[in-house]
């Protein structure tokens, strides 16, 4: 796979905290990223992702509301897209219908000027445009490239989506250009045809040496085709790195769950190398936490043992499916579901023993351990934060005015179905499943996000109420903000002691 | 039993419908082929009236004067139309509906209103009546025709069609017309049949803009006001009728045409 432009190392494409507003809504928000030369890059994330946006910055239909795009250290944050050497495979291909294939292919070689090698009086290069014949040389090659010679005077119109996507690609890079974009390319095509164009699509940027972004929803897509996969949500990059890194390393516990099939499960550091969970603890690989600090944990299905004799962790089968080589078991283990990978079938109803190797676990940080804001005591039972104002409980007499940090454990906020029953309204981004609970992210009008557990089943874009028992809002003197984080790290190790009781409806 | 009355009703129907429509029409085709003055007196087959017509220099320029008339206002309503569809279909939030009302006015309009406000409009603008007034009058009032046989045709596109366009190197104006207009061009042909007819057909906002300008409506009027029912106007409808009719067929044929190929793909 090595090439020998990949050993220069250097970036062909450098995005520096690009942010893109639409109508006050934030698409991409300020992400940086570079692409080195050759490379074939993957921006994975669910629909909404900012993704395919980001993409069109590159491409220069879109230009970034701040920030900046820079094409081999030139900035092209302002080129208009047909001044750039950039070229773009469509979701829908958008071919020309009153075009045959040939004419497709050839309409982006008509266009193109190339030095003759030649200067004029002022020592400028001298353009000129390809022949026929040239052009015609041009298109036939790249149309054997794409496994369609002899279409070239076929009409777009009786093609199928296969051919048209072949098209749709040879159109594309017949330009030669410096970064090739790819926009979902795959996603109308059936199963069977995906797959097979996957594999010509790896082949194609093996051979051509082109740098490949390729946008896709797929995560198998993203993983077998690419060199790099940079996943996505909310607009912003939560990791960059190889297949391996994304699918072995997960950054946190969104991405863990957005790669393949895993069990994520809420932990406690106890030492270097040791973690406790399901109240047992294992040993791992993963260091440099603090002592008894609250992380997330990722144990993929095909990492656990199953042993009808002895283990670490006793369970009981619940389900079990036969996935075609293997099968896939809901095995409950102290509190938790785990989803279990095997080639050996346990029924349901047995007794197993589980057992997790230390390269099994993958330990990650918390994104947050409470959900902690500044806010404003309005009254003397009252506080204002995130846009609304909530009752709490005035044990240090706060007076009004009074600037605070308000904290508010997970498992203490009560979601409603009707907007109007909550104190603020919020929308549902994000939902996980730990094993016993969910734990669901929703963003307020205001932008602040807020982490709830709770043993209801939320979806995405789900609009919803908060309230919080008054007891349960933690307001203190706004001093520093490690020391209401702390204090926060502690409410929350009591929470999930108190696991269930978050039960809302 | 009452199935078959049910359809023989609704044939009834129909034909009685058909026949009060074209009736009239065939009666009158049939007497442009006899000379005699008053309609209902068949004085022998002859082609006397055709060649009245034709030799009448009065009908014959008026003839023309239609013909160039419906020519140049249904060219330019068709290149203002098919810009104002494309810039109407980019718009974003309250401006779409806003434009698309504002452009259907003069369809929506009562005919004499709008010829009384043109009429005016070009008083208080000075301009004579005219070859000009006309012109303008025709055009504005088969614009809004040619937007809405355009916006379909937009609404098919593929939304990036435009982009790629740019994409592969063309200017956003070479992409406009070496991308986006071939794939209008169906939409602006039967906009500019469509305003091409209504042109020809239009008596009452010509009749308030023509100055000494006649068309054929305007010829017919006046020749009816003036002289009474001249027998030649029979052989006038005649071939009018028979001419929008071959249009109308035309167009029909064409779209099935069309139809027959998108489904074959």
């Amino acid at each position: 796979m090595a090439t020998v432009t990949r050993e220069k190392f250097d970036n062909i494409i450098e995005i520096k905290n690009v942010t893109k507003v639409f109508d006050g809504i934030t698409a991409v928000d300020n992400v940086s990223l570079s692409v080195r030369r050759g490379e074939f890059v993957t921006l994975l994330g669910p629909s909404g992702c900012g993704k395919t946006t980001l993409l069109r910055m590159i491409a220069g239909f879109e230009m970034p509301t701040s920030g900046t795009i820079l094409l081999e250290k030139q900035d092209v944050t302002t080129v208009p897209p047909h001044l750039r050497p950039i070229n773009t495979v469509f979701q829908k291909y958008a071919l020309f219908p009153h075009l045959n294939v040939f004419k497709n292919i050839a309409f982006g070689l008509k266009l193109k000027k190339i030095p003759t090698g030649e200067f004029d009086k002022k020592g400028r290069p001298i353009f000129r445009k390809f022949t026929k014949d040239e052009i015609a040389e041009k298109v036939e090659r790249v149309l054997k490239l794409v496994n369609l010679e002899a279409y070239g005077y076929r009409e777009i119109t009786g093609l199928s989506g296969g051919q048209q996507q072949r098209v749709a690609i040879a159109r594309a890079i017949v330009c030669e250009p410096k970064v090739l974009l790819l926009d979902e390319p795959l996603g109308a095509l059936d199963l069977k045809m995906r797959k097979e164009m996957q594999s010509e699509l790896a082949a194609m940027h093996r051979n051509i040496g082109i740098t490949f972004i390729y946008v896709t929803h797929d995560q198998e897509e993203a993983l077998t085709m690419s060199d790099k996969v940079v996943v996505m949500t909310d607009g912003a990059v939560q990791q960059y790195g190889t297949p391996k890194k994304i699918y072995d390393e997960p950054a946190n516990a969104f991405v863990a769950d957005f790669i393949g099939e895993s069990n994520i499960l809420s932990g406690v550091m106890k030492n270097d190398f040791l973690v406790e969970f399901c109240g047992t603890q294992f040993k791992c690989l993963d260091k440099g936490f603090d002592k008894d600090e609250q992380v997330d944990l990722v144990v993929r299905p095909e990492d656990i043992a199953i042993s009808a004799k002895k283990g670490a962790l006793k369970g009981e089968v619940v389900s079990t499916v036969f996935k075609g080589t293997y099968y896939e078991m809901e095995i409950v283990a102290g509190d938790y579901q785990f989803t279990v990978q095997n080639t050996t079938e346990y029924v349901a109803g047995s007794k197993v023993w589980l057992t997790i190797e230390p390269d099994g676990i993958h330990i990650m940080k918390k994104l947050k351990t409470v959900n902690a804001f500044d806010g404003e005591v309005t009254s003397e039972t009252t506080v204002e934060f995130c846009g609304g104002e909530f009752e709490f409980d005035n044990k240090d007499n706060f007076e009004r005015g009074d600037e605070v940090r308000v904290s508010v454990p997970f498992d203490k906020i009560e979601l409603t179905d009707d907007e109007d029953d909550g104190v603020i309204g919020a929308n549902v981004t994000q939902t996980l499943y730990k094993g016993s609970y969910y734990q669901v992210q929703v963003y307020t009008d205001d932008d602040q996000d807020f982490l709830i557990d709770t043993v209801d089943e939320w979806d995405i874009g789900d609009r919803v109420g908060i309230k919080i028992n008054p007891n349960d809002i933690t307001v203190t003197r706004k001093k520093n903000d490690v020391a209401s984080d702390g204090e926060g790290g502690d409410a929350n190790a009591k929470a999930t002691e108190e696991e269930g009781e978050a039960d809302g409806e | 039993m009452s199935k078959n009355v049910k359809n023989g009703l609704i044939w009834a129907f129909v034909g009685v419908m058909l026949a009060v429509m074209y009736i009239p029409i065939i009666i009158l085709i049939i007497y442009s082929f006899t000379g005699a003055k008053a309609l209902g007196v068949w004085s022998g087959f002859s082609f006397e009236l055709y060649a009245d017509l034709f030799t009448n220099e009065s009908i014959m320029s008026a003839f023309k004067n239609s013909l160039v008339l419906a020519l140049v206002s249904s060219l330019l309503s068709t290149l203002l139309g098919t810009t104002a569809a494309v810039g109407i279909f980019y718009m974003r939030k309250w401006r779409k509906p806003a434009a698309n009302f504002i452009a259907n006015i003069t369809m929506e309009n009562a005919e004499i209103v709008t010829g009384v406000t043109f009429m005016m409009f070009f008083l208080v603008l000075r301009i004579p009546y005219g070859w000009t007034t006309l012109i303008i009058a025709h055009t504005m009032i088969t614009t809004p025709y040619v937007i809405l046989s355009v916006t379909p045709k937009l609404s098919q596109l593929n939304p990036n069609l435009y982009e790629a366009g740019l994409d592969l190197g063309a200017s956003p104006i070479r992409s406009m017309f070496t991308v986006i207009v071939p794939q209008l061009i169906p939409g602006m042909l039967s906009g500019f049949v469509m305003a091409f007819a209504l042109s020809l057909d239009d008596f009452i906002v010509s009749k308030f803009v023509n100055g000494s300008v006649e068309t054929i409506p305007v010829y017919l009027y006046n020749a009816l006001a003036k002289r009474g029912a001249d027998p030649t106007l029979r052989a006038l409808s005649s071939i009018l009728f028979v001419a929008v009719l071959a249009v109308l067929i035309a167009l029909n044929v064409v779209a099935a045409k069309r139809r027959n190929r998108n489904i074959v793909k």
